[in-house]
């Protein structure tokens, strides 16, 4: 990659042909220094971009050195959330977080494969723009507006009519029966976990997009040649060769909706107790710190905040980090193959 | 060889699967469109009257119970904005610049280009818990430049990102034209290719107010609310999306109005400029 043409070498070449001609004028000397002291600006903010997430990482880290020192590991597993008594652990929000994006995925994924598949592969070609375009409004929206519709709209629809449909079909079904478990309240985890999967849907549509156009038109004639349909082609030729990029779409979407706050924060029902229905109130990262955080008393209560900050910033810096490594890996195989 | 034709149950099969399939593709990508149907139409349908009422840009937030506007959160949001963007963009050409000029394979500029990417997608939250842990908690109180702070670091990775992809596009005839004629590189950047990437560069500027406008988390930590009118940025500052938070969340029916006029002002704001955005990107590039 060194042998890019253009790269500073070649500008050297250039400057010292000219400096062995005949006296320079003096606007080239002072260009010179100009041109070291631009070089070294755009490289002095590349290591402050480079620097930002260490320093946000510090930051974290030294905010929350008090529940660091008093809980431990132990802070991750501690189910009790209580500012009266000064006890706090992460288990209830980890949870939440968790769940509700495992919840956005579950049905994200396959909706945004549908949707991919029907943008690449049968849209007409005129109307391709338009419905690509209206998918990415969708992640245009701002996430408060998501929240807002999510608790006067889309509740109150829940709650009358798909929540006692869920509690009545697979609330009976055993073994997952007692997810589906409890009073219609509207607002809880479920809610939180499907307005995440509308908002992923434009992140992972558009990556698995980029990532089937990059199939050789060769390989997918062949297998029509060969009598397969559509769907065969999709399935059995299309994914195969672009897996690695559709796992690193997926992670692009999971980073996105465990890091989710304010489309969450209004629907999930901000409430510290582990439920074994995702139909109860239940809590989550992000949710618990854009309600408690500037009301938070005491430096414990505080330092707890910012551990449960810390805790979802790694979280998410490693699922983005995987995501960005798998689809540097088909850039690269795609770089050999070609 | 097996029979190919229409007779044939496996070659039936296969076609109704086929067929079922991508109904359900069909069907999949109607359901995105439901969603973005819904809510616009809700946003339209609940805050298209209080956006025609001329109070809603004149006055300050009432009290509950009380007429009033969103004046002082309009006032605090565009400035906030405005002051974010500033920040952010310089920051964001020059290492963009950086990346595709000077570095671009080398150590740095691939390590801050992944970085970068995560910073792009990290949870806007944590921005917020950042500039509070290093600015808000040292000075001591809520202000609208810790807003415009956090804001300007949401700006950085967008703009840093495009400014990259969009040098890159540039072919490098067109530098080496300019080398040849005895410019220095610092002047080929600036006064080559910069203009060739300019629209896009600008593309994504537009990108990264569309993205701040609405971005509601990192300003609960900083720039906190403000009920009055105040353009001291040393004071919180009002803003629509926590005001809207702040309004939606309250029992009281006339702050609800207010939030959802509120919201599809917004939202109304973004949509424009992303696709505005669009419109420059593709009549240029």
């Amino acid at each position: 990659m060194s042998a890019v043409p253009g790269s500073s070498a070649d500008y050297g070449i250039a400057m010292t042909a000219q400096r062995n001609g005949a006296t320079p004028p003096r606007a080239e000397v002072g260009g010179r220094w100009k041109d070291a002291a631009f070089a070294w600006l755009t490289r002095a903010f590349a290591l402050l971009v480079f620097s930002i997430l260490a320093a946000i990482l510090i930051s974290l880290i030294l905010g929350s050195t008090l529940s660091l020192q008093k809980y431990g590991v132990s802070f991750m597993w501690r189910d009790d959330w209580d500012p009266v008594k000064e006890e706090f652990g992460a288990l209830v929000p980890i949870y939440g977080t968790l769940m509700t994006s495992f919840i956005a995925m579950l049905v994200g994924v396959p909706v945004s494969f549908g949707i991919a598949l029907f943008l690449t592969e049968l849209s007409p070609a005129w109307l391709k723009r338009p419905l690509g375009t209206a998918i990415e409004l969708l992640a245009a929206i701002p996430s408060i507006i998501y929240g807002m519709w999510g608790l006067f709209v889309f509740v109150p629809v829940f709650q009358s009519y798909i929540q006692p449909l869920l509690i009545g079909t697979l609330g009976k079904v055993p073994g997952v029966g007692h997810l589906f478990a409890g009073p219609p309240f509207g607002i809880g985890m479920l809610t939180a976990g499907l307005i995440l999967s509308i908002m992923v849907i434009p992140f992972i549509t558009a990556v698995m997009r980029d990532v089937f156009e990059l199939v050789p038109p060769l390989l997918k004639e062949s297998a029509y040649a060969l009598g397969g349909t559509t769907w065969e082609v999709v399935w059995r030729v299309v994914l195969p060769y672009t897996k690695i990029g559709v796992i690193g779409g997926i992670m692009l979407g999971l980073g996105r909706a465990l890091g989710e706050t304010m489309a969450v924060t209004f629907v999930i029902g901000n409430a510290h107790r582990l439920s074994a229905s995702l139909m109860q109130p239940g809590n989550s990262i992000a949710s618990a710190l854009a309600n408690e955080f500037t009301e938070a008393v005491g430096d414990l209560y505080f330092s707890s905040l910012i551990e449960l900050g810390l805790i979802l910033f790694v979280i998410t810096s490693i699922v983005l980090a995987l995501s960005k490594l798998l689809l540097m890996g088909l850039a690269r195989q795609e770089g050999t193959r070609t | 060889m097996s029979d190919i034709s229409a007779a044939n149950p496996l070659y039936r099969a296969r076609k109704r699967r086929n067929v079922f399939m991508l109904a359900v593709s069909a069907a999949a990508l109607a359901f995105g469109l439901f969603w973005l149907v819904w809510i616009l139409a809700t946003l339209l349908y609940e805050g298209g009257n209080a956006l025609l009422r001329i109070s809603l840009y004149f006055q300050m937030t009432p009290p509950p119970g009380a007429d009033g506007g969103l004046a002082n959160a309009i006032a605090g949001s565009l400035i906030m904005v405005g002051a974010g963007t500033l920040i952010g963009t310089p920051v964001g050409i020059l290492a963009g610049t950086y990346l595709a000029e000077y570095g671009r394979a080398g150590w740095l500029a691939s390590a801050t280009r992944f970085l970068n990417d995560i910073l792009l997608s990290a949870p806007s939250i944590v921005i917020g818990l950042f500039v509070y842990s290093v600015y808000v908690a040292q000075v001591g109180h809520f202000s609208g430049w810790a807003g415009s702070m956090a804001l300007g670091l949401l700006v950085v990775p967008v703009v840093v990102r495009t400014t990259d992809d969009m040098l890159k596009l540039v072919p490098d005839s067109l530098r080496e034209a300019a080398a040849a004629l005895g410019c220095p590189q610092w002047t080929v950047i600036v006064r080559v290719t910069y203009r060739a990437a300019r629209a896009g560069i600008l593309t994504g500027i537009l990108l990264a107010v569309a993205r701040i406008s609405g971005e509601t988390a990192p300003l609960l930590f900083t720039s906190l609310n403000n009920q009055f009118w105040s353009l001291d940025m040393n004071q919180p500052m009002a803003n629509l999306p926590v005001v809207i938070f702040q309004f939606a969340m309250s029992p009281y029916e006339d702050w609800h109005r207010l939030a959802w006029g509120g919201a599809a002002l917004i939202t109304l704001a973004v949509l424009a400029l992303n696709i505005v955005a669009r419109v420059l990107f593709r009549k240029t590039v």
